[in-house]
């Protein structure tokens, strides 16, 4: 039925319809003048969007199969939708005082949106790579928004040439699997995987992991990471660091289950190695950093590792604590990103994390804010942030995979020393001199994305806000 | 006889090409746009040998989307090599090194 497909389709479209006429009305009016403007509605219809796909019931798949409308694809939605609308209106005023704030930018962020929409939804490898590079494409352009500094520009072109050998890699992997299963659908290829697979289908398998790892940045391939996160503008490092990471696993979980769900054993090795490398790469590479955001790169990475452990254990609770996982980290990062976008000296961004030195005695409330933040990030107990550790070591530990939880336990105690390193200088650092202080100004939208990411780590804590059950039930979805 | 594997051992030797050329040149950020457009058309070879073997169109349908895709990303990757030119004055790959990770 074309009008059922249709409308299983139809917040994709919805939004993709908006994205255009967004970008027709920035260009036949005005030009950047209704930037700022822009920014709010496409926030708004962001999460619109999020309320919509949100309030969608049962399983529907469109299409004969190819895009899947399910319980796990409508929880990764309204997270990816959320963050994304979080991190637009945390952008507008940063953006606009410097003047980068382009009609474009809410548009590709609305157009990458679609993208991820449709990676979480695909059921069909020709649909996984359309949406993979209607987001990636919308990426490397933002990536390069600050057309004339050398830095953004050469971020834009690394993560253009990285994401697009990534690319390449994802399709010779996509393409050996057609050939080898006979059928680009998901459903057909677990069939053809039953009973073990074809060394054909292995490389295959193999081709399509390496392109997911390349786009959650997972170790060993994440040395774009870093250079990108450093050179884009922060407000779209702090876009990076949640809603693609999002999409990338969750793309990655359908893809190992309900395509490689009968041969969980085939692949459960790779993504454990994924994983580990992730961990302590990440956890030991950020000790050494200076720069903020390149510290929250190096961050990112070890958290995708952890994330990618809950995957690694190949069972329904594996995949419901990486949700869950997923669903803390972007909370904790649009509140580090708050924070991070409002340090600057003089009207101009700082990223030194010497700036923060004894920050708490001139601002405690949001020095506090950002510990609080810092200590979930490392997973220090009360907090959140352990809560999601917690989940994703305990299904590792329950599929016998011991060896991988206890090397997640030892990456995350060292991963803690940069974290509380950054409060350590935040609450007991040299004094700075005066010209090296911080500027004390900070707009409402970030401070209130500061304060409300921090004490949802602190009340969080009673009943996770009631989202455990759901990512089970997304969970059970996915992997029968 | 020219069968399915012949197909399959061009494209994998174009996909190592280009996968190669990305990694060890040392030159000029345009041969790595051709390096991009190599590994996606060893793709293609790849979906159109088995779409014809397997008797099946769906993979010369693929075929075509990744076509559509790889002039989309050409189109992206040398507006952002412009815009990388105007600030740096170079292309070589060299000089790509404003930032070390």
């Amino acid at each position: 039925m074309m009008s059922a497909d249709i409308q299983t389709l139809l917040p994709e479209l919805m939004l993709a319809l908006y994205a255009i006429a967004a970008l027709m009305a920035g260009a036949f009016m005005g030009k950047d003048r209704y930037a700022p403007l822009l920014v709010w509605v496409t926030g708004g219809v962001l999460v619109l969007m999020a309320v919509w796909v949100g309030s969608g019931t049962g399983a529907h798949s469109a299409f004969s199969g190819s895009f899947v409308d399910d319980r796990f694809a409508r929880f990764a939605k309204v997270m990816i939708l959320v963050s994304a609308a979080a991190v637009l209106v945390m952008s507008q005023d940063y953006m606009a005082r410097r003047g980068i704030l382009r009609f474009e930018y809410p548009v590709l962020i609305a157009l990458a949106s679609v993208g991820m929409m449709v990676m979480v939804s695909a059921g069909d490898l020709m649909v996984l790579y359309m949406g993979l590079e209607l987001q990636s494409l919308a990426l490397y352009v933002v990536a390069a928004l600050r057309r004339d500094s050398v830095k953004s520009t050469e971020a834009g072109l690394k993560y253009f040439v990285l994401g697009a050998l990534s690319s390449g890699l994802l399709l010779y992997g996509a393409s050996l699997t057609y050939g080898f299963a006979g059928t680009t659908l998901f459903s057909g290829i677990i069939a053809a995987a039953e009973g073990g697979v074809s060394l054909g289908l292995l490389f295959g398998l193999v081709f399509l992991i390496a392109g997911f790892a390349f786009k959650v940045s997972a170790a060993p391939f994440h040395m774009w990471t870093p250079d990108v996160y450093e050179g884009s503008p922060t407000p779209v490092t702090a876009f990076f660091a949640t809603a693609p990471k999002i999409a990338g696993m969750a793309l990655f979980a359908r893809v190992v289950h309900d395509a490689f769900g009968g041969v969980v054993s085939d692949w459960q090795q790779i993504v454990a190695f994924l994983s580990v490398i992730s961990m302590f790469l990440g956890a030991i590479a950020a000790i050494g950093q200076t720069n903020i955001k390149r510290l929250m790169a190096y961050s990112s990475i070890a958290h995708m590792g952890f994330a990618m452990m809950g995957l690694a254990a190949g069972t329904a609770f594996g995949v419901q604590a990486m949700l869950i996982y997923l669903a803390i980290y972007v909370t904790m990062n649009v509140g580090s990103f708050a924070f991070i976008m409002a340090m600057e000296r003089d009207g101009r961004p700082v990223v030194e994390i010497d700036a923060l030195r004894l920050y708490a005695r001139r601002e405690p409330l949001r020095a506090l804010a950002l510990l609080v933040l810092m200590f979930s990030l490392a997973g220090v107990p009360p907090l959140l942030g352990f809560f999601g550790k917690f989940y994703v070591l305990r299904a590792a530990y329950d599929a016998g995979l011991g060896w991988l939880a206890f090397a997640g336990v030892i990456a995350s105690v060292i991963g803690a020393f940069y974290y509380l390193r950054v409060v350590y200088l935040m609450y007991f650092g040299n004094e700075p001199d005066d010209r090296e202080a911080l500027d004390g100004a900070m707009s409402p939208v970030l401070w209130g994305m500061l304060m409300v990411s921090a004490l949802a780590m602190v009340i969080g804590v009673v009943n996770l806000f009631g989202i455990e059950p759901l990512a089970a039930a997304a969970a059970a979805t996915l992997v029968n | 006889m020219i069968g399915l594997e012949h197909y399959l051992f061009v494209a994998a030797a174009l996909f190592v090409i280009g996968v190669f050329g990305l990694f060890l040149n040392r030159k000029n950020v345009i041969i790595m746009l051709m390096s991009i457009e190599l590994m996606l058309l060893a793709v293609n070879i790849n979906l159109v040998a088995f779409s014809s073997f397997l008797g099946d169109l769906v993979g010369q349908v693929f075929t075509l989307f990744v076509l559509t895709v790889a002039a989309a990303e050409a189109a992206i990757g040398l507006a952002i090599l412009v815009c990388f030119f105007r600030t740096r004055g170079t292309i070589d790959v060299e000089d790509v090194n404003v930032m070390k990770g």
